[in-house]
Order: C-alpha cells, then structure tokens, then sequence
C-alpha cells in the first residue's frame, strides 16, 4: 500500500504506515523547505502516511 | 502531536521554538507575535500611516492582512515590473494583490515601471548594462526607488516590507561570507528615516519562510506560487537552502545566528562599529531623493543611460 506525496509536477510513491518525516528524509526533500497538506489540512511531520494518502507539499522558499 | 493551546491536533510544528499549534492558533500566535516585534523594535504606532510593499507573493500578502487584522493603517503598493518570461509572471501577481485588495476593501497603489520610465525592467536591464546579464539588480533597485518615492509623495510615515527570517539570514549569510561590513550594519528591523528617505520596517524579520507559508495556507491568501523566473539559480535561493540544511541538522540554527547578530550590533559589539555612520547623503539632481554621491542618484543615471540608448523604445509615456 502506498502514499503519494506531490512536490510542484513531480510525484512520489512512498509505503504508507511511514512518518511523514521519514518519507521526507527517504525523496530527499529538506522538512524545512516545504510545509505538508493532506486533505486541505496542514499536517505535522510526525503524522503517519495512510494508504492512498495523497499529501500536496507547498514549497516555501522564495526570492531573487 | 497536540496543540500547546488546546487539545485538537497540531498543523505546524515551530522546532526552534519547541511549539505545535492547531491552525486555529497558529493564525492568532502570528499575529501576536507580530505585534510583539513592532513594539519591540518601535516600528510604528497606530497612529501612522503605513506603505505596504506588495508582490503579490505569500510574505507581503500576509503582511498586509496581519497588519489590517491587527487595525493599522495600511495601504499596499503594487510595481508592475513587466517580467513574463512565457508565464505572465507580473501579469499574475499584479491579479492576485488587486484581487486580495479589493476582497479586504483596501487601497492599493500601483505603479507600472514600463509607463512610468519607458521600460519593462528586463529591458531596462538590457539597456542599461547593470547586473551582469540578470535583471535582478536593476530589478532591486527600481523598487527602493519607486516604494520611497511613493511613500514621500502620498505622506506615508513608514514603509513595511514582507522579509521574513530566511530573507535576513540569507542577506547576512551572504554579507558575512564576503565580509561587508557596510551593508552588514546596515541590516536590521527597522532603517530609520531621515531627510528624503521613508523609514523602512521589516515586522515579519522573526518568522520563518515555512511559517509564513503557513499562515498564506491557513488564511486562505491566493498568492503567486511560481518563483520569479529570474530568481532560479540565484545566490540569495542558494543561501537560504544551505541554512535550511543547517536548520533541519540543528533546529534553531537560523533563528540564533540573525537574533545574535542582532544583539551585537546593538551593544556596539561587532568589530566593524567604527565606520557606521561616515557616509553622508546629497539629494539627487533630478528626483530630490538621498543619494551616496553629489549629482544623479543611480536610478536616475541608470535612466539617462537606457533613454541615450539607441534601442530605447520609442513610445514611451510622460512621467
């Protein structure tokens, strides 16, 4: 079973029943350089990915 | 993880300040916090009239509404840059603020670069052979120019920007690794005004990037997701994904490093004290505001320069 994570056009498949921070940490992706939405909601890093999650990463970095 | 506040789940978690609040906190934690640094830093009073720097971007919109929600006086200003690049990039933003000013019932100012000086500001870039093929000092420039001239122009005591802590510690970052110590002293919350040049305050300087972003989301604030697509690649980015590689090592890490310098700039004690101070200001020839040297300011030289250009676009509309 797994959870999907949405990063601008890119998606990434991870196993559900994973910490969000673990799956952050395993596509490489920096937990300070996004913020997690799962179902409209802001979710935390120590929230479990259930299966057929599907969790929009906003990213935060911005400037020139 | 549960809310400090109450028992409901948490929606952002603050390692540096070892804090989780559920949405509905978090959106009364920043403005509180907001309030606090104001006052902290005695940036403005309820009784002065404040310029909004807006992008269109999620800091200066969220500025913008955390400043209104807190019942000050403030009006936004819009530059319209005329940056597309196939994206309709200062299209899009300039959208997104009127749209956000006109939802909120607030009064916005715009500006649009190309009608006023005869260019958009990538070919002002062009033209005027600044910024080593980027338009990004050109780009910084027009804006410290244009925000201070409104500001003088329509009396506002203070102008706010949107730059949050990843903003500062990256300016820093970058300052330090060079060593420039001018421009390091220069650094803080509030510039202070003087004769021609409208105080300058940054209340969002203590919140990180990522909180910001939470604040955008949690209020609902459309804002312009797509970077500047001049920013890709660029050194201030750059910064700001090292010191995110620190603050994930060692939580806390950026927050220390501006608060500190803050602190020791504050008690005299960085070792660059001494020329703080020494330069002094001549008003510009053409537009009265302060400038380093006698004669032009560097927008105005920049200026004459585009417009003695035999690419120059000809139909250009009277300031």
């Amino acid at each position: 079973m797994i959870a999907k994570l949405i990063l601008r056009d890119k998606v990434y498949e991870v196993r559900a029943g994973m910490s969000l921070l673990s799956a952050l940490q395993k596509i490489n992706v920096v937990p300070e350089s996004v913020i997690a939405v799962r179902d409209g909601e802001m979710i935390t890093d120590d929230e479990i990915l259930r299966p057929g999650d599907e969790v929009k990463l906003v990213a935060v970095i911005s400037g020139g | 993880m549960k809310c400090r506040r109450c028992d409901k789940k948490a929606a952002v978690h603050m390692r540096q300040h070892k804090l989780a609040l559920c949405t509905e906190h978090y959106l009364e934690w920043i403005p509180e916090q907001t309030e606090r640094f104001i006052k902290k830093y005695g940036m403005f009073t309820r009784d002065e009239k404040i310029l909004v720097a807006v992008s269109g971007g999620k800091d200066s919109l969220s500025l913008w509404d955390i400043l209104v929600r807190l019942g000050y006086q403030a009006d936004g200003l819009y530059l319209a840059l005329g940056i597309d690049e196939g994206i309709s990039y200062s299209h899009e933003s300039q959208r997104l603020t009127e749209k956000f000013a006109n939802e909120h019932n607030l009064k916005l100012h715009v500006v649009d670069i190309e009608k006023m000086y005869g260019s958009s500001i990538p070919v002002l870039a062009e033209v005027s052979h600044r910024g080593h093929g980027r338009p990004c000092a050109v780009c910084g420039l027009a804006k410290r120019h244009e925000m201070n001239r409104i500001a003088r122009d329509f009396g506002y005591d203070v102008l706010a920007t949107g730059h949050n802590l990843d903003d500062e510690a990256a300016v820093l970052f970058g300052n330090t690794l060079k060593w420039l110590d001018e421009y390091i002293l220069r650094q803080g919350p509030v510039l202070p005004g003087s004769d021609g040049l409208a105080r300058k305050v940054k209340p969002l300087c203590r919140f990180y990037e990522r909180e910001m972003t939470a604040y955008a989301i949690g209020r609902n604030i459309e804002y312009i997701y797509e970077e500047c697509p001049f920013a890709d690649g660029s050194q201030s980015i750059f910064y700001k994904e090292a010191l995110n590689q620190l603050e994930t090592a060692r939580p806390g890490t950026k927050l220390t490093f501006y608060l500190n310098f803050l602190e020791a700039k504050k008690g005299g004690n960085l070792f660059i004290e001494q020329s703080l101070g020494q330069s002094q200001l001549h008003p510009c020839l053409k537009c009265g505001q302060p400038t380093s040297a006698p004669g032009l300011c560097s927008f105005c030289r920049m200026i004459e320069k585009a417009e003695s250009s035999p690419t120059w676009p000809q139909s250009q509309t009277d300031r």
